[in-house]
């Protein structure tokens, strides 16, 4: 009678199972955040050049930060990462970024522009820019930037070419002279035109960079790291299929060489891994190719647990026990075992998330996830599944004594 | 077997490894790679014929750089450089456009040199730290003379580890840090795994001599240690046949690593605390 159950148990177990795995895939993997380097992607950090007699202070590099999310903005980026680092570094990190040097050339500039009349005294800046928009020209020839003042900005233009009939304005960008038209008449509508030799693209960038306005200090670039799309997509089903390959070999391991309980580990790995890979797409923490790596040790460290349980519940069996019996105190003597080897690995890898950044703090944060989710798994669920086994058959070869 | 007997043999076997790698390492260093040293990485792919030379002499011959190395792995070329500009690399890219034809940046890394200086800090610090942690627990779980001879095993992994990278002149950058890192969290694991085993033996009534009870001790661990190396092992092993070239180097030192820690859990770490507890 109580076989029947536990069979029937057993059965419903499996079915609820993968059940849970089919249907929680979809969601998983739409919910999964992929690092850039699986999807391309740019990471970089910038410091703030020091200039004397102008102090770079939190608040600079908190205008600096709102500044650059208007400009990321502006590229389409969804969820950029964006945030300060010391006293006067900024972090950027951008996923899913078709031409991320591009990006880059965004990023970097500080995009001041000033009007300034022969003299070199300054006129007007893009501090009082309302808009600009750019035009692409014809045929890929003449792209313009359309600039609009707003109203300080309009009376300051408009006494500069007033005064300057006749004369050059240069503009100027990051201290560069773009292009320096002749003043005809005075022009009080607010309204500018930058004309240069640009291609349609770079009248674009140059009038998203005006728009969300000059970085109070300029930056150079520290650290800068970019993965093309097509070589994140590579890496992205290469590591996919190896930890696929590996996943496979542990399983077939397990069930070779511990017979039953490696069938049950097997069952367990399932359960484990949609709680690793479902908790991470909770958390919104980052999978990157060494993630994946981190996420395939793991499996073999969650294996180990249960490894070490079997290895005690053998010696036990071996003590002449009853099966029942060697189970349990098999998972009593095994419980400390884990539990200790088990917190000392975490200390490394908590340690790791500490040190590491990017794709490195993605494997750290993955395996860290897993060590903990083996453990909770392989001392509760691998447990009760044991139980049931021992219901259901007391055949001591099938536990490979 | 006997395992504590025979320890000389061991520390004569790990020695093999740990002199030469030591000597390296005074002699000729490590090859840093530019997240420690500084220095620009570009990684293309073009057509697999063309040569590592003649890509090297191209971008020679634009001159704009100071030091370029090429390396080539089929149709992926690897050009390492002292740090260049967004220009500049982009102006390497067109370089190279101009002389052959398919020719796709795939990836762009450069890092400042005082970047590279504060991992270097961050990395000794992050190892020194998981170190004296695992020291605390241990001695919090254990016993002080349990937690030197695991730490002490952990050190005997690292170098080991280190050595080789240096020996071979494998390129040092930060995947390898977080590698150690791992090597230290399982090594540890192994280590602990073997220990606790010697804990529980040791609150036996019919006490062996400490010799005997920890070859005993090891002995029953024995399977279970192998197995799991042997599961860790299979996925690192299809990592390094499909992974792709990214995580080459992260995916070499945790084998060997492993392998080593392995080792050391096994036939380092009782002998050091056999050793340990005879003086003391």
């Amino acid at each position: 009678m109580r076989k029947n159950t536990s069979i029937a148990i057993l059965a419903s177990i499996v079915v609820v199972l993968i059940g849970l795995a089919y249907f929680s895939y979809r969601p998983i993997m739409n919910n999964l955040k992929l690092g850039l380097d699986l999807r391309g992607g740019l990471h970089v950090v910038l410091m703030a050049d020091e200039k004397e007699g102008q102090a770079v202070t939190s608040d600079t590099i908190q205008k600096a930060i709102g500044v650059l999310r208007n400009r990321i903005d502006s590229l389409g980026v969804k969820e950029p990462i964006i945030y300060p680092q010391g006293k006067n570094r900024i972090v950027i990190e951008l996923a899913g970024v078709n031409d991320p040097e591009q990006a880059v050339d965004i990023i970097k500039n500080t995009a001041q522009l000033e009007f300034r009349d022969e003299s070199g005294k300054i006129l007007v800046t893009g501090k009082d820019l309302k808009d600009a928009q750019a035009s692409p020209g014809t045929n890929g020839q003449g792209a313009t930037v359309n600039l609009e003042f707003n109203d300080e900005g309009a009376k300051l233009f408009g006494a500069a070419t007033t005064k300057n009939v006749g004369k050059r304005i240069a503009i100027v960008i990051d201290n560069k002279v773009i292009s320096a038209p002749n003043v005809d008449e005075p022009i009080p509508s607010g309204k500018a035109e930058i004309r240069g030799s640009f291609t349609a693209e770079e009248a674009q960038n140059l009038a998203v960079l005006l728009r969300s306005g000059a970085l109070p200090v300029s930056f150079s670039i520290m650290e800068k790291r970019t993965v093309g799309p097509t070589l994140g997509a590579d890496s992205l089903s290469l590591s996919v299929k190896a930890a696929i390959v590996g996943l496979i070999a542990i399983l077939l391991f397990m069930l070779g060489y511990y017979l039953l309980p490696g069938l049950v580990a097997d069952i367990s790995m399932v359960l484990y891994s949609v709680l690793v890979l479902g908790v991470m797409a909770l958390l919104g923490s980052v999978l990157t190719l060494p993630g994946i790596a981190g996420f395939v040790l793991s499996i073999g460290m969650a294996v180990d647990a249960n490894v070490i349980i079997y290895e005690h519940i053998k010696e036990e069996l071996r003590f002449g026990k009853t099966l029942k019996a060697a189970i349990e105190s098999g998972f009593a003597r095994a419980f400390w075992t884990i539990f200790d080897s088990n917190l000392t690995t975490l200390i490394a890898a908590v340690v790791l998330i500490w040190f590491g950044t990017g794709p490195i703090k993605g494997f750290a944060v993955t395996l860290s996830i897993g060590i903990v989710a083996s453990m909770v798994v392989a001392l509760t669920f691998t447990r009760y599944l044991l139980v049931l086994c021992a219901d259901i058959t007391k055949n001591n070869k099938l536990y490979g004594v | 077997m006997q395992f504590i007997e025979k320890r000389k043999w061991f520390y004569i076997f790990s020695s093999l490894f740990i002199i030469p790698g030591i000597i390296s390492m005074f002699v000729q260093g490590f090859n840093l790679g530019i997240d420690f040293k500084g220095g620009s990485m570009l990684r293309y792919k073009m057509d697999a014929s063309i040569s590592a030379s003649a890509v090297t002499q191209t971008i020679s011959d634009l001159n704009l750089v100071r030091e370029v190395s090429v390396q080539k792995s089929d149709n992926e070329f690897y050009i390492r450089t002292n740090e260049l500009t967004q220009e500049q690399t982009k102006q390497v890219t067109d370089g190279l456009q101009a002389k052959y034809t398919n020719v796709e940046l795939q990836s762009a890394e450069s890092v400042g040199a005082t970047i590279g200086g504060e991992l270097v800090k961050n990395a000794f610090l992050a190892v020194l730290i998981a170190l004296v942690l695992m020291l605390i627990y241990i001695t919090f779980r254990f016993e002080w003379t349990f937690g030197l001879a695991a730490v002490l095993a952990l050190f005997h992994d690292v170098v080991i580890v280190c050595g080789l990278f240096s020996l071979f002149q494998w390129e040092v950058n930060s995947a390898f840090i977080a590698a150690i890192l791992t090597i230290i969290g399982y090594s540890i694991n192994d280590t602990i795994v073997i220990f606790d085993r010697v804990r529980e033996n040791l609150r036996m009534k019919k006490k062996d001599a400490l010799a005997a009870l920890l070859d005993k001790s090891i002995m029953q661990t024995l399977n279970r240690s192998v197995n799991t190396v042997l599961t860790v092992l299979m996925p690192l092993i299809t990592l390094l046949i499909f992974g792709g070239g990214t995580i080459k180097v992260f995916v070499i030192a945790l084998l060997i690593g492993f392998l080593f820690g392995m080792y050391s859990s096994i036939c380092v770490a009782s002998p050091f605390y056999y050793e340990i507890k005879q003086r003391g």
